[in-house]
């Protein structure tokens, strides 16, 4: 009973083989994706498929986590986080016990580098895809707890959002069962740490803040005032403010209304920069878009803004009909 | 239906314990009595992590029955709360284990289990950990090298008041410093479902170098109330674990 003692946690080596003790299933690792607080994850793979391996010494946790990916996976339509592929056990050598769980390989990328090597223009649609998740996610009566930048992952294509990590998913109405400082808004004096949608807002708008202000500052004094100093100074998120503001003060019950909220700033936001883009100069935020696409948008620039504020409602809108269609 | 109450000490160090009797032997007292004993290690931000001054810390905690962790300052808040969790679970296991060994024989643990069985095990244990009520003294060793972490301490204990209290189960929490004055230790915020920032201010440090931990220990035990010793979680309310499986 005593796990004191137990700190080193687990690393294997590519090539090593993971025999499971319950179901005699083999795996063959073939790097190591990632390290958290429960344990390792890596990419294996067995009988010619790639998929991640989560293993830990804390048979407990592992648990924890495949009860909510067992759950998850008797939701109706897309699939809410990586599905689960086996559960078990695994002797080492020396003995050791660890136990581990196979889930889907999410191939994709950190949300950071994404936004970065594809535009700016991401991070609202990301983020809206996201809210969608999340409603069903709470619907279905649980909240995602320690949402974070980390816990984030874009695959591609076509780009998606996904989260992975299920380890603080928890009931509405219990108590978070993991989260991270930065991310909640317990420590930022602004809520509890029920589980409530609210709870996922909140860390949700945390990460559009973090993506700008990538080395998280801390609460200080009065953490509200910092929080709320902070996003008044970032001019990048200026179009999202009031959408971030809400999510921050706990004003939004539902995805949805946060998710209409973005979309509706979203699809303004775009009308003003055309417009304004092609009365005035581009050299006043020359940050915002990538360069290559730069030279084409200044042909365009001689349809009337009108028809183009138009046509980007329109695809817009197809994008989310086309993404309703993938549900 | 009744539910069991999990008693825990906390108890926030800085190092050596140099006066009285053994704290590990106390804490193995504290756990007969229904009373895990967690120790949490807190370092100077140029100290190492394997600094010899701390070592007793994890005797400490293995003795009581409960878990401990050595962290730097930054990292106080988020340990308190983790370590409190992980002592929760790890006890309401042990007494889920007790539970199927009776059922199933003396060598049917929790890890014995295939894991599908296991799943639905740890949802028992999961509930147990949200709906029990819960009983946390933290005794924080305010002797003069710990003097500048105090207000770390203080955020850190507020922090776990906001996230127990986001349980279904009832909370009730007291601090305790040590060395007191004339006593063991002293009393800085009686029991209480909550803590909040104004209500535990730590008393000015006490000189004389001396770190008391075991006598310490012994006296926070008895601030659990006579009665209610020997009666705990673990031990009295086992029949309870089924009903509240569903
Ligand atoms: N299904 C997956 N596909 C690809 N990478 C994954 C997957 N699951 C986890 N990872 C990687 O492993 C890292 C650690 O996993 P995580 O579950 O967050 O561990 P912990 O819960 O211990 O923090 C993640 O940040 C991610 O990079």
């Amino acid at each position: 009973m005593n796990q004191t003692s137990k700190k080193q946690g687990i690393s294997l080596k590519p090539g090593s083989i993971v025999d499971g003790k319950w179901h005699h299933n083999r795996y063959y690792i073939i790097k190591q994706l990632g390290r958290g607080a429960i344990g390792s994850v890596y990419l294996c793979e067995s009988n010619g498929k790639k998929a991640a391996l989560k293993i830990s010494d804390k048979g407990s946790s592992v648990t924890m986590e495949v009860n909510v990916l067992k759950t998850f996976q008797k939701v109706q339509g897309k699939p809410l986080g990586p599905s689960l592929l086996d559960v078990d056990d695994w002797i080492d050598s020396l003995g050791n016990r660890y136990s581990f769980y196979i889930m889907e390989y999410l191939k994709g990328k950190e949300v950071s580098t994404f936004i970065k090597q594809h535009g700016e223009e991401w991070l609202g649609i990301l983020v809206i895809q996201l809210l969608e998740d999340l409603g069903r996610l709470h619907r279905e009566g649980w909240v995602f707890g320690d949402l974070k930048t980390d816990n984030l992952i874009v695959t591609y294509p076509p780009a998606r959002l996904k989260w992975i990590d299920v380890g603080g998913t928890t009931q509405i109405g219990r108590s978070i069962k993991e989260y991270t400082e930065f991310f909640d808004r317990g420590y930022w004096g602004m809520g509890s740490r029920r589980a409530e949608p609210s709870y996922d807002l909140f860390a949700l708008a945390m990460v559009m803040i973090h993506y700008y202000h990538p080395i998280q500052f801390t609460r200080g004094k009065v953490p509200k005032k910092t929080l709320m100093t902070k996003l008044q100074a970032t001019p990048q998120l200026k179009k999202y403010h009031q959408c971030i503001r809400n999510a921050l003060l706990g004003q939004y019950n539902s995805s949805e209304q946060m998710r209409d909220d973005l979309s509706a700033m979203m699809m303004k936001q775009n009308d003003q920069v055309r417009s304004h883009q092609s009365n005035t100069s581009k050299i006043k935020n020359p940050q915002i878009k990538r360069k290559d696409h730069q030279s084409q948008n200044k042909k365009k620039e001689i349809v009337h803004p009108v028809f183009e504020s138009l046509g980007i409602c329109a695809v817009v809108i197809l994008f989310y009909v086309f993404y309703l269609i993938l549900i | 239906m009744k539910k069991g109450t999990l008693k825990q000490i906390l108890l926030i160090t800085d190092g050596c314990s140099n006066k009285g009797e053994d704290p590990s032997a106390v804490a193995a007292l504290a756990a007969q009595q229904g009373i895990i004993v967690n120790v949490i290690g807190v370092l100077e931000d140029n100290q190492r992590e394997d600094s010899a001054g701390l070592q007793e810390v994890e005797e400490i905690a293995m003795s009581g029955e409960g878990v401990s962790q050595i962290v730097y300052q930054k990292a106080l808040s988020q340990t308190v709360q983790t370590v409190t969790k992980q002592a929760m679970t790890q006890t309401l296991q042990g007494v889920v284990n007790q539970e199927l060994m009776q059922i199933l024989g003396p060598n049917q643990s929790l890890e014995e289990l295939p894991p599908e069985q296991r799943g639905e095990v740890m949802e028992v244990v999961e509930d147990l950990g949200e709906t029990c009520d819960l009983e946390v003294l933290v005794l924080v060793d305010t002797s003069a090298s710990m003097h500048n972490k105090l207000p770390t301490v203080q955020e850190a204990l507020v922090d776990l008041s906001v996230s127990m209290n986001a349980r279904i189960g009832r909370n009730r929490f007291a601090i305790f410093s040590f060395p007191g004055k004339r006593k063991d230790i002293n009393k800085v915020s009686d029991w209480a479902p909550k803590l909040d920032s104004l209500s535990s201010i730590f008393p000015k440090l006490s000189s004389g170098g001396v770190t008391p931990t075991g006598p310490a220990l012994k006296e926070a035990m008895y601030q659990f109330g006579k009665k209610s010793l020997r009666r705990s979680f673990m031990r009295e309310d086992e029949p309870n674990i089924e009903e509240t499986g569903n």
